[in-house]
């Protein structure tokens, strides 16, 4: 079992740092992929955070604007993304005038424990000839997560999407939502959790 | 790792603290004593299992709804920020 996928050590340099030193350098080049990837990335984050479209765009296009304003002021291009999300993150409260981190509830370990009743949906798959194309498993388990994230409550979703989805440090969490490491993992291992028991059914029938 | 069944503390202990070791946020002695439970606990394997692939679903979450292109006036707008940034900080040295 390879028990460590999420490390930061084990993770290549990410495109977007060398566009961020690409950026520093003055070249060009590296000016779309880095805008488009971010723009994606920001509006992704809001989009799920907020759930209105028009202030995931507002939220996207303000933050780029305000990094590049001070792109000078980039000193690490390894720490561009944790840059740019907190920056977004601080867009996206004043978008919602209110935390995006305030505990709306609080997940127990209890009520996440796996369990035969409360495991998700289970796909009923009687025979191979009735089992359901791979890719549509895909795409169904997709809006399944987009749902389970939305289910969320906010101080964990915050946390999920910046250390899974984002794949941010632990200590970059942090940093960004201005809340402590043992917070962040306590909130990452029940999101976790919560969305893992949501999917159960189609992760098993999604390989 | 059924707690309303088996609520074994070491299981009770994996699911409790699963993300960490995952993480590499557990000690070198901590790793190999949760690895030396999963091995002889086939619930905990199933679970591992289930957790590890939610995450890598997350890993991989792409919204449909996110735009892929950034409209030609909003990037000259943010083309000249950059340049206007840059000629702030002067040439490097």
């Amino acid at each position: 079992m390879d028990p460590h996928p999420n490390t930061v050590a084990a993770r290549a340099e990410a495109p977007e740092v060398a566009w961020a030193r690409q950026l520093l350098a003055g070249d060009a080049s590296a000016f779309t992929p880095f805008v488009e990837s971010f723009q994606a990335k920001i509006f992704q984050y809001t989009w799920l955070m907020c759930g209105q479209r028009e202030d995931a765009e507002e939220v996207a296009q303000e933050t780029l604007m305000r990094v590049f304003e001070s792109f000078d002021q980039l000193r690490d291009p390894a720490q561009v993304k944790a840059w740019v999300f907190r920056i977004a993150k601080n867009y996206c409260l004043m978008k919602r005038r209110k935390s995006v981190f305030a505990p709306t509830r609080e997940l127990s370990l209890d009520e996440l424990h796996p369990n035969h009743d409360g495991d998700g949906q289970t796909l009923q798959v009687a025979d191979a000839a009735e089992r359901p194309d791979a890719a549509m498993l895909r795409g169904e388990l997709g809006e399944r997560l987009e749902r389970a994230l939305r289910a969320l409550p906010e101080s964990y979703r915050s946390v999920v999407l910046l250390r899974d989805v984002e794949e941010l440090s632990t200590a970059e969490t942090a940093s960004i939502l201005e809340i402590t490491e043992d917070n962040v993992k306590q909130r990452l291992h029940r999101g976790r959790l919560a969305l893992r028991k949501e999917l159960a059914g189609y992760l098993e029938a999604v390989q | 790792m059924n707690p309303r069944q088996a609520p074994d503390p070491e299981c009770q202990d994996i699911f409790a603290r699963l993300s960490e070791y995952l993480d590499g946020e557990l000690s070198p002695e901590e790793a190999a004593h949760f690895e030396a439970h999963i091995a002889a606990c086939p619930p905990c394997v199933e679970f591992v299992e289930s957790l590890k692939k939610s995450i890598d679903a997350a890993h991989r979450f792409h919204s449909p709804c996110a735009p892929e292109h950034v409209p030609a006036e909003v990037a000259e707008r943010l083309k000249k920020a950059w340049a206007a940034s840059l000629a702030r900080r002067g040439p490097e040295k």
